[in-house]
């Protein structure tokens, strides 16, 4: 059993670019399948109204529910979500503590060398805990890392706490940029995709998505430095400031760009702007391929309803049809999507942050992996997982808010 | 005087695997501010050719018509600015179904209040009580209250009457209602289509009203054509139903069942009757 898992650990873990790959593979599989899910899920919540409401289909409306129904109903709602975000919290934590106990890595050892003695070592042991029983383990290791507690890199020699603090601005800074024109371009492409659909414009928005798809994104990372900062010197090259105004910002946020507008310091904000620009493109075009083919399908879901064509008949601009009536509806959807989009890229995309030697969370989490720092690879694992539970219930809170059926 | 309303030789086709199928073959009507009814089967083009007088199909529907006119104005020959001027004001649709035809996430009121102001520059308080009024008008008991529900918190028959109320605050000349109560309860049915009628003479209006229900069409209208294929097989007065000569017609008249019969097989329709002519 553990032979197995170990083997498996290995493999995952060994070749470092292999392990990337996958694990994006799967994240995009499980972001369609939760999409999916939601709708079928929201549709069904819907039909059974309208069955509901056929049942009852007398003159009046159905009574408003009283009051203090309605308080009860939203406390049962709020209690409810707590509970699934902290039952969803604990599970990510289960599968990083099992990670933890299953990888050949023995953690006596990593602490203490293996040249220690025996004496050391079972004092080392017992003073992790390790002799204990699993589930106290577990009750530690839940309450270390509720305290904020996430042991030390081997790599660093500091709290991983304080290396992600250091690490994941520099992706979060990247991540947003690259979702800002993901979404600003992505969204209006797949609604004009939509409203056009079958013309040229839609072929050539499609061409764009299936780019997205299909591009490594080292590849589009060194053909952009290639010819965007090599040829024609439009942008600045790697890393995430040129290194003679490294460190002249106090750091607040540890956004760059933000902090150099906090201290008000121009020139140091268009440099950060122009080293950040091209990686959050590159980050920006596989997020806008995405977007915009959600954005075209749920478009063109919307435009064949009869509740378009009654907004036609009433006279309505076709500009208004499509944004009032056809793209409104859509936009809890769209969070939804938009929302995991954000989530894949704030994990760090390794590949962008090899090629552009940017410093954030990929890059420290392959260097971890390839260094067996443990600590450091479940630390980082913690925080995207957490990213993503957060995400994950802030859009469904969005669609509980948004639409008027699922209140 | 031009009729309101002219309709000549209307075609609708589809592209088809071997070549595009003509569903609507040659619909010609007059319209006057009368009530007149289009019946038929499911599938026989009533729905495409009242939607093909608002311009409302897309390709790959194909439509070709030899004029049409409202109004003394040719609908044809009008830009989409135009044609959206005459859409709702002038010539209006009651949809089928409420539970689809309504937007799902916009409240009644505002839905209504749409309708009006995409017309008519009044303000806010004014088109407040235009909605309020008009929902009155289709008899919705605490229009305030309805005003700020969502659609799938109104019943069926309270969607329609929201429906009619949007279709009719504008004031237009002609009402399509294409088949206004099919979706509906029994118990309800009686209700919209009254309601209907006493609107559309209170303001003297068109109707067009669109089924598959030959007693009601008879009931509720003036003249009545009758589909078949998409092809007009017959226009008789509504009181002469019973002396229907087309063999469709006679059809359709035969398959409907009565209370004060009993009969041991219901005939079913013979399609080929309305073939050849
Ligand atoms: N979008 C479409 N594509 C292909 N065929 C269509 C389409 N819409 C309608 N039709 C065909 O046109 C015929 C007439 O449709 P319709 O006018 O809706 O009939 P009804 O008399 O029931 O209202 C139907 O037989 C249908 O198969
Ligand atoms: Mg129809």
């Amino acid at each position: 059993m553990n032979e197995w898992a170990a083997l498996l650990m290995r493999l995952l873990f060994s070749r470092a670019p292999v392990c990337p790959v996958l694990v994006k593979y799967f994240y995009c599989k499980q972001i369609d399948l939760y999409i999916k899910r939601t709708f079928v899920r929201n549709a069904y919540i819907l039909a059974s109204k309208q069955r509901e409401s056929a049942v009852l289909s007398g003159n009046l409306s159905e009574p408003a529910h009283s009051m203090t129904e309605r308080g009860m109903d939203l406390a049962a709602g709020v209690l409810r979500f707590a509970a699934v975000t902290a039952l969803t919290f604990l599970g990510l934590l289960a599968i990083t503590f099992f990670i933890g106990r299953v990888v050949p890595i023995d953690p006596v050892v990593a602490v203490v060398g293996d040249r220690a003695t025996q004496e050391v070592y079972e004092a080392t042991r017992q003073a992790l805990g390790l002799d204990r029983p699993l589930l106290v383990q577990f009750g530690i290791y839940v309450r270390d890392v509720l305290t904020g507690d996430l042991g030390v890199s081997l790599t660093t020699g500091r709290p991983v706490v304080e290396d992600l603090a250091r690490f994941f601005p520099a992706t979060v800074e990247m991540a947003t940029a690259g979702i800002l024109i993901g979404v600003l371009l992505g969204v209006p492409m797949g609604v004009i995709a939509a409203a056009r659909a079958g013309s040229w414009l839609d072929q050539v928005i499609r061409v764009l998505g299936l780019l997205g798809y299909s591009v490594p994104a080292f590849w589009m990372g060194l053909v952009g430095l290639a010819v965007f900062y090599a040829g024609l010197g439009w942008v600045a090259g790697p890393g995430r400031i040129d290194i003679f105004y490294d460190g002249l910002v106090p750091t607040v946020t540890g956004l760059l760009t933000v902090d150099a507008l906090l201290a008000g310091d121009w020139t140091i904000f268009g440099n950060a702007v122009s080293h950040l620009i091209l990686p959050a493109a590159i980050l920006g075009f596989f997020s806008l391929a995405y977007i915009a083919r959600m954005t075209r399908s749920f478009m063109l879901d919307q435009l064949a309803q009869e509740f378009v064509t009654t907004a036609r008949v009433k006279g309505v601009s076709e500009w208004a049809v499509i944004w009032k009536h056809a793209f409104y509806p859509i936009r809890v959807q769209l969070v939804t999507v938009i929302g995991l989009s954000y989530a894949v890229l704030l994990e760090g995309s390794v590949m962008v942050e090899i090629v552009f030697s940017w410093p954030g969370i990929g890059n420290y989490l392959t260097t971890a992996l390839l260094r067996a720092d443990m600590a450091a690879v479940l630390g980082a694992t913690i925080l995207i997982g957490t990213v993503f539970i957060v995400i994950n219930r802030l859009s469904d809170l969005l669609y509980r808010v948004f639409d008027p059926r699922s209140r | 005087m031009p009729p309101l309303l002219e309709l000549k030789n209307l075609r609708v086709s589809f592209p088809g695997p071997r070549g595009p199928v003509e569903v609507v073959r040659g619909v010609s009507f007059d319209l006057g501010r009368e009530r007149l009814g289009i019946v038929g089967e499911s599938g026989s083009g009533k729905s495409l050719t009242g939607r093909s007088i608002l311009r409302l199909l897309r390709p790959p529907a194909k439509v070709s018509v030899d004029h049409l006119r409202f109004d003394g104005q040719d609908l044809m020959a009008m830009s989409d600015r135009q044609m959206r001027a005459v859409r709702g004001a002038r010539i209006s649709m009651v949809m089928q179904d409420p539970r689809y035809s309504l937007n799902p996430v916009m409240t009644v009121g505002a839905q209504i209040a749409e309708a009006l102001r995409v017309h008519e520059r009044i303000p806010r308080r004014a088109v407040r009580a235009r909605v309020l009024d008009m929902l009155e008008k289709v008899r919705i008991h605490d229009p305030e209250h309805v005003m700020r529900l969502y659609p799938h918190e109104v019943s069926g028959g309270m969607g329609q009457r929201v429906m009619i109320a949007m279709m009719l605050i504008p004031k237009p000349d002609i009402l399509i209602a294409d088949e206004p109560t099919s979706a509906l309860d029994v118990s309800v049915q009686a209700q919209v289509l009254d309601l209907i009628e006493e609107m559309i003479a209170e303001n003297g209006m068109g109707l067009i009203l669109i089924s598959h229900d030959l007693d009601l069409v008879a009931r509720y209208c003036d003249r009545v054509l009758v589909m078949n294929r998409g092809e007009v097989v017959e226009e008789l007065q509504a009181g002469a139903l019973h002396s229907a000569q087309h063999p469709y017609t006679r059809g359709l008249l035969e398959s409907v069942p009565r209370m004060n019969e009993t009969r041991r097989f219901l005939p079913v329709m013979d399609r080929v009757a309305g073939m050849g002519t």
